[in-house]
């Protein structure tokens, strides 16, 4: 255990923790858009940066990343975060001007409009790659990927096109935090949107019901993950004994 | 010799190896022929053939050789040819050349005037090479053994004293030793950071684990930086010696060189010298009988500038994404595939040998306070003797740029020197005389950075220059980081503005605010360090940008959008040329001796007409 300080209160906390988890355990609220639970902690929205204050030393670091240790010193709310956190939210706000999540976020934090020109109204991805992530270390697919560099970087299929590696499970579309991800069933088609593209996925059907329950890749995947055969599949959940 | 005899299992063979190497060179004149990127595009590989093949009809491959030889430094000059042991520089060597080299120098000792360096002033020829002022003011510790030995012959580096500072280690050194005397010398990182290569050392040597590994760092992307492509072109076993002690020093047992694939000659003869090296046993296990084994593999980037940074270059190598990472939990513990990782840049592992060889007081007595040895720059931009330079840290600005770099060309006025490349700072005027190191650098907003110096004149717009580097920030952005990803999108939409006339002095807060949150809010180097040119233009050149802001005016006539070519009428003798060569058609011809017109809703203001304008008729306003 160590013993550190954030905002003033004398926190005990287990090592190897991140200022973020302690700061949550204790109720003290730190603003996030590119972190869940599910994956590892990633770093790259920036508004869960605090300042840390070790000796003669200030610095502002990713409390998603940086380890709690003996005498830290955190400052949650400090005017060189908020202002980072204000920067933040006016540009991914210039990014997704429509999207309520972006706009909520914003005014949590004091950014009621932005000074940046808007770019395309209907973009509501805020590339934070929870979707990927979650794709490739939760399912293990990664058939979705980010694809190039800086202001061109992406949500992608391989080639905007391929969906040969997608089981249709739709967990990037769980995960997404601003609905960028669309998922609709219709019947025996499941349909899942991108910000790029959009693919249909056969669903299979319920041998006792009839319903179509779930798509026919994701019970092959589980098939072969699991080693089951295919009659424990046949089934859906309402239907199963 | 087969290669199982040509392996050296002790150091007392690599001596012997030395001395037969040197026993079997006769004292001959050789003629180094400079075969770096640079002069290799001045045919430098036909030229050294032409040498050969005349040195063959005159029947003098007994008393004359040849030498094809990594980069000289003094690029703006190529094609370089220096005749030892005269040490005679002939500079633009051309094909036509080379029987008249041979005629009169080789074979009569006559030096050829009309190849020799002329000083500025056109008063003075210089026949040798160290007697050039551009040569005169370098302490060529590390890139002088560019200029005598063939990068792709092991024996010609071994003849130099090669591996002389691995035997050292090995025969007098325990690792800690050779950590104590690089932390004693106070070498600092040359990629940029300046981290002190000890520590770094020891920490990844005091890391748990059994794997450990070295990494050369050579994805140097700055624009306008070429030394350690240069270095590793030319000189590849310094690097190779430099990272196996390195490598004894951390417990390291596995290198890898991580060179970008646009640097062909840098991959190639790093391949060359690895095998080399792996052939006379210097790489493999148990390296000269010290019962230590290490060894190499090359990693070719894909040209990704983020991939300099040690976190995305480590990924880059794993095959993932080139992308940065926290370092909070340094690489030195968690590096390469988790383990413990050294990552040195190529002129900090070139840095190592030398060190060893001769001490870290020697070394430490080169420098300032807390910047020690030398630092190869790259000259670049309006500046005559452009190359590359090995100076001593603390040199000043003003001595590099005018002594060794022979000033601005065209008597043009100097206005700024950007140094650290793209993310570095404009460093004004009035700083010319602040000594180069680490710490003083920083201090006025820039950086040493990898060592690209990119020279800057009274026709070169700091708005504009701001504004490229922030364009080829942007565009090499990873795009993980939300400020350094949009925001440098968004701050070179502002400088657009501006360069256009549509900026307004609110501007000028929304920049200084924007960089100073995406310096410390962004995830890796690139964006803590991208508004670097923003800020120190807007500290040291504000009227500039207040010029383009309030006046509409671009006063070094570069934003296109402020300015105007207009025909001076009493100059202009209507001879036809700018009507001739305008592309648009602005340019109108009237009558013999009558000045010609331009018609500025026509002008796409390209500039055609003022460069070929030959009575200086053309001006811009």
């Amino acid at each position: 255990m160590v013993t550190l300080n954030i905002d003033g209160r004398e926190i005990q906390a287990e090592k190897g923790k991140t200022i973020l988890e302690v700061a949550r355990e204790n109720n003290i609220h730190i603003p996030t858009l590119c972190e869940n639970e599910a994956v590892a902690a990633y770093g790259a929205c920036r508004l869960c940066m605090v300042e840390v204050v070790s000796g003669n030393r200030n610095r502002l670091v990713t409390s998603c990343l940086y380890e709690v240790s003996e005498g830290l010193n955190v400052k949650t709310q400090s005017d060189k975060i908020m202002k980072v956190r204000q920067l933040v939210m006016e540009l991914l706000l210039a990014r997704c001007p429509n999207s309520s999540e972006v706009k909520e976020m914003a005014q949590s934090v004091g950014v009621k409009t932005s000074r940046f020109e808007p770019e395309q109204e209907d973009n509501l991805c805020i590339l934070c790659s929870l979707c990927t992530r979650v794709c490739r270390d939760v399912i293990g697919k990664s058939a979705i990927s980010l694809v190039s560099r800086g202001t061109e970087r992406q949500v992608a299929l391989p080639f905007c096109d391929d969906a040969n590696a997608c089981i249709a499970c739709g967990s990037c579309v769980q995960v997404c935090p601003t609905g960028a991800i669309k998922m609709v069933d219709q019947g025996d088609t499941r349909i899942i949107t991108w910000p790029n593209s959009s693919h249909e996925f056969k669903m299979k059907e319920c041998q006792s019901c009839g319903k179509y329950f779930a798509p026919e890749q994701q019970i092959e995947y589980m098939m072969k993950v699991s080693g089951l055969e295919e009659e424990k599949f046949n089934l859906c959940m309402t239907c199963r004994p | 010799m087969n290669d199982k005899n040509s392996k050296l299992t002790s150091i007392k063979e690599l001596e012997l190896k030395r001395a037969q190497i040197i026993a079997e060179r006769p004292d001959v004149a050789t003629i180094s022929v400079c075969c770096g990127t640079g002069c290799q595009a001045f045919g430098g590989q036909k030229i050294a053939k032409a040498f050969v093949d005349s040195i063959a009809s005159h029947g003098l491959q007994e008393s004359v050789a040849v030498k094809t030889t990594g980069c000289h430094g003094f690029c703006e000059r190529g094609l370089l040819v220096v005749i030892r042991p005269q040490n005679i520089l002939y500079q633009h060597v051309e094909l036509e050349d080379v029987e008249e080299i041979m005629n009169e120098t080789i074979l009569k000792g006559n030096v050829i005037e009309r190849l020799l360096y002329i000083t500025s002033d056109g008063t003075t020829r210089i026949t040798a090479e160290e007697d050039v002022p551009f040569y005169k003011k370098q302490q060529r510790l590390v890139f002088g053994a560019n200029g005598y030995i063939d990068p792709t012959e092991i024996d010609d580096y071994i003849a130099i004293g090669g591996y002389s500072a691995l035997a050292k280690a090995f025969s007098s050194m325990e690792p800690e030793q050779v950590i104590d005397e690089i932390d004693r010398a106070g070498l600092r990182g040359r990629g940029g950071g300046g981290f002190p290569t000890a520590k770094k050392w020891k920490s990844t040597r005091e890391a748990h684990g059994e794997v450990k590994y070295v990494i050369c760092n050579c994805d140097e992307g700055d624009p306008g930086a070429f030394m350690d492509r240069s270095l590793m072109e030319g000189n590849p076993h310094s690097i190779i010696e430099g990272m196996i002690i390195g490598a004894y020093a951390a417990a390291a047992n596995s290198g890898i060189v991580y060179i970008r694939n646009e640097y062909p000659l840098a991959v190639k003869n790093t391949e060359i010298a690895i095998r080399q090296a792996q052939k006379y046993g210097l790489l493999g296990d148990d390296i000269l009988g010290s019962g230590f084994n290490f060894n190499i593999v090359i990693s070719r980037g894909g040209g990704a500038f983020v991939c300099g940074e040690s976190t995305a270059l480590m990924a880059s190598i794993e095959g993932k994404v080139g992308e940065p990472r926290a370092k909070y939990v340094h690489t030195s513990e968690k590096g390469l595939y988790d383990r413990p990782t050294v990552l040195n840049n190529v002129e900090t592992w070139a840095n190592v040998p030398l060190i060893i060889n001769r001490g870290a007081s020697w070394y430490s007595s080169i420098g300032t306070e807390h910047s020690k040895g030398t630092k190869i720059f790259s000259l670049v931009g309006k500046i005559n003797h452009t190359g590359l330079v090995e100076v001593p840290m603390g040199i000043t600005l003003r001595e590099i740029i005018y002594e060794i770099g022979g000033g601005i060309p065209d008597n043009k006025k100097f206005k700024a020197v950007l140094t650290g490349g793209p993310s570095g700072g404009c460093i004004p005027e009035s700083l010319l005389d602040l000594p180069v190191d680490f710490d003083e650098l920083t201090r006025v907003g820039s950086m040493m950075g990898s060592g690209a110096m990119i020279v800057l004149d009274e026709n070169n717009c700091v708005v504009d220059i701001a504004r490229y580097f922030l364009k080829f920030l942007e565009e090499e952005s990873c795009g993980k980081c939300v400020p350094c990803r949009e925001g440098l999108e968004r701050m070179r939409q502002i400088l657009d503005d501006i360069s256009e006339g549509k900026g307004t002095e609110s501007h000028l807060g929304i920049l200084e605010e924007m960089s100073e949150s995406i310096k410390v809010g962004s995830l890796c180097g690139l964006g803590q360090t991208a508004p670097n040119p923003v800020m120190t233009t807007l500290k040291y050149f504000r009227e500039e940008y207040l010029a383009h802001i309030v006046d509409k005016k671009c006063p070094a006539g570069v934003c296109k959008s402020l300015v105007t070519y207009n025909i001076v009428d009493e100059n202009c003798t209507a001879c036809r040329i700018c009507v001739k060569n305008c592309p648009a058609g602005a340019i109108e011809f009237i009558a013999k001796k009558t000045p010609v017109v331009l018609h500025q809703e026509m002008c796409t203001k390209c500039g055609a007409c003022m460069d070929v304008c030959k009575f200086d008729a053309v001006e811009i306003r």
